[in-house]
């Protein structure tokens, strides 16, 4: 007698390699340095952080590197509530979206060093970056962002980068 | 050369996977050393067993058991053994029509040599000690004298 | 039917392994190109469909960052199979004959050098009975070259001169990635990978991209000189279960290119999509091709095989030299799945 509720277990399993390539190469590079770089689009003027190759929306090649400050507002964010295996911050913790200054697109990281329930679009913050040893090619060198103290950045300054 | 960052990626997911009936069937039979195959409705027995006809679509029903021994229809002689290879040491890829059957199933003939291996040649199904319900219950196929 | 032609095709040189740039970075060149070549602006282009496969990078969604070489804005009208490229074309000459765009973009890029494609193509075979053992694609290709040799009708040789043949004709191509003379008693001489298959019969493992911009009607006659127009097109599928086919014969490509019109003319030249040496002998035979017919004369799969590319790459191949004025009427094909599943003919007239 079959029973018409088997479930076999299918593991799969692959090894691969991921490239970066030129553009998050350089990015991550530099993050190394505790420098930020975006990529400003020849026909549009927009500048991409992190640093791409070519421009979404005009679809044509970056043109020079540019320099972005590590300080930035929050435009948008949640509160994350729910922990998750891997995730180094307690709940509940606030993720955002970070405008940096000289940037056009909005950048993804975690907001601390104040209560969540402050947490607010506007918010003017700075990164807190690692110490020299343990800078990496990665956005993990940046431990997070934290307030600056300055006043609220006005609607007017991001509304356009929601 | 490569100024470009590469890291290692691993992708792994344990899936499982529900079989339906005619499957759960085939699977459960495997366990007992059974090979289950279906009747299509053209009277062809297919192994390893459709839920469809391959032609009108019609559900199929009708189990039938075959042999646990067949007839090579196709083969490919590996001789360095990949590691997600069912079997170590080389051995083939067949195609394996078991006796009763008009399809025929893709299974590892384990042969002294390629010159072990001819298309025609008798195998049968050498079948895992501790088995769960699953194709790797047969462990490989062995040739007959 | 309205009329639709290839007006521009582009590609990248192909290579064992892209190490600097990503897919994108790879790609954006290829596209720029082709649209480029077409004479139709960027921004007027009406319909935008690529042809890849997460599996290669192991990366969900993988296919959604090529946008960034397309420019996106104002929102395009997009599409996207997880095929090769060639079921793309498919999708954007169906999508012109609704009429109301005039043009299409389609490109395809893939970078088998990140994973261990031999263990990639394992996922699309039958996961419930076939793929626990993970038969590699060099394998199952095997079981399909042991059969065409037990059928009497071709010998290992057959598949070396197939071969020799195509690296011989590759040297003339830019973008293949093995080309040369070479000799087929070394061939011959090399050991199996899989028994039958030594490795001049099995592809290489390619990096690329490509693309090719079609046209409609007047819009191909404004912008070219000499389209390439798509006179049928046409694809078909066998079972997934390699036990119920005849590995020997291509009764799809068969099919798919009766339904194409493949059979009215004999084509000047043929580009194949064949992976596998033997292959290209398995669809000389369903196709039926005159002594006269130049089969891959870019070097086809053998010479370079960027896994979901290859496919357009023949389409485009096969356009460039009527729109070149080498040939006059053209077949490409491009198969998908194991041992030709699955095959795709095209026919291309000036």
């Amino acid at each position: 007698m079959s029973d018409p509720y088997v479930v076999v277990p299918r593991p799969v399993r692959l090894d691969y390699t991921y490239t970066a390539g030129t553009a998050s190469s350089r990015f991550l590079r530099a993050i190394m340095q505790r420098r930020l770089l975006g990529s400003r689009c020849p026909s549009c003027a927009k500048v991409y952080v992190p640093l791409r190759a070519s421009c979404p929306t005009c679809g044509v090649e970056m043109g020079d590197d540019v320099e972005v400050s590590d300080r930035g507002i929050v435009t948008t964010f949640c509160i994350v509530n729910i922990p998750f295996p891997g995730m180094a911050v307690k709940p509940p913790f606030a993720a955002a979206s970070v405008l940096l200054d000289d940037a056009d697109i909005p950048i993804f990281h975690l907001i601390q060093e104040l209560p969540v329930e402050e947490v607010r679009m506007g918010l003017r913050v700075e990164a807190v970056w690692r110490p020299d040893d343990e800078l990496e090619p990665s956005m993990e060198s940046i431990r997070h962002f934290r307030p600056t103290g300055e006043p609220d950045a006005p609607f007017e300054r991001y509304k356009d980068h929601l | 050369m490569a100024d470009a960052l590469t890291a290692p990626h691993i992708l792994e997911y344990p899936y499982t996977r529900s079989v339906g009936p005619i499957l759960a069937a085939f699977f459960t039979a495997l366990k007992d050393r059974r090979i289950l195959g279906v009747r299509a409705a053209d009277g062809r027995v297919l192994v390893p067993p459709q839920e469809y006809d391959p032609e009108t679509g019609a559900t199929l029903e009708d189990l039938v058991q075959v042999a646990d021994a067949g007839v090579v229809t196709t083969w490919a002689w590996v001789a360095e053994p990949r590691p997600k290879h069912p079997l170590r040491e080389p051995f083939a890829f067949a195609l394996v029509r078991l006796d009763g059957a008009d399809t025929a199933l893709l299974h590892a003939v384990a042969a002294h040599g390629i010159d072990a291996m001819t298309t025609g040649m008798r195998v049968r199904a050498r079948w895992r000690e501790d088995r769960s319900g699953d194709i790797t219950d047969i462990l490989c196929f062995e040739p007959l004298p | 039917m309205r009329e639709v032609a290839v007006v521009a095709f582009a590609q990248t040189p192909y290579v064992r392994s892209e190490q600097e740039r990503t897919e994108t970075e790879m790609l954006a060149p290829v596209i720029r190109e082709a649209v480029a070549r077409s004479g139709i602006d960027a921004k007027a282009i009406g319909f935008t469909v690529s042809g890849s496969s997460d599996y290669l990078a192991g990366q969900p969604f993988a296919f959604v960052q090529a946008l960034d070489a397309v420019g996106a804005w104002p929102p395009i009208r997009e599409s996207h199979v997880e095929m090769d490229g060639a079921w793309a074309l498919y999708e954007a000459w169906v999508r012109l004959q609704c009429g109301d765009v005039d043009s299409a973009l389609v490109y395809a890029f893939g970078k088998s050098s990140l994973g261990d494609i031999r263990d990639v193509m394992t996922l699309q075979l039958d996961p419930y009975c076939v793929a626990p053992l993970w038969p590699d694609s060099v394998s199952v290709a095997a079981l399909q070259a042991r059969a065409l040799l037990d059928s009497g009708r071709y010998s290992e040789r057959d598949f070396a001169n197939v071969t020799a043949r195509s690296r011989r004709d590759a040297r003339a191509n830019p973008a293949a990635q093995l080309a040369g003379e070479v000799d087929v008693d070394a061939l011959l001489a090399e050991p199996y990978v899989v028994a039958p298959l030594r490795k001049h019969a099995c592809p290489p493992i390619s990096d690329g991209a490509a693309a090719v911009v079609l046209a409609a009607d007047n819009l191909a006659r404004q912008v070219c000189a000499r389209p390439a127009w798509i006179r049928g097109m046409d694809h078909r599928i066998e079972p997934h279960q390699l036990g119920m086919r005849d590995l020997t014969r291509s009764p799809s490509t068969r099919l798919a290119a009766e339904r194409a019109g493949a059979f009215e003319a004999p084509p000047d030249i043929a580009e194949l999509h064949t992976p596998f040496a033997h292959q290209e002998l398995i669809l000389r035979d369903e196709l039926a091709l005159p002594a006269s017919t130049a089969v891959n004369p870019s070097g086809g799969a053998l010479a370079a095989n960027a896994v979901m590319v290859a496919g357009l790459a023949r389409i485009g191949e096969a356009a460039q030299r009527v729109m070149g004025g080498e040939a006059r009427r053209a077949l490409a094909h491009a198969t998908s799945g194991p041992c030709l599943q699955q095959n795709l003919v095209c026919v291309l007239e000036a």
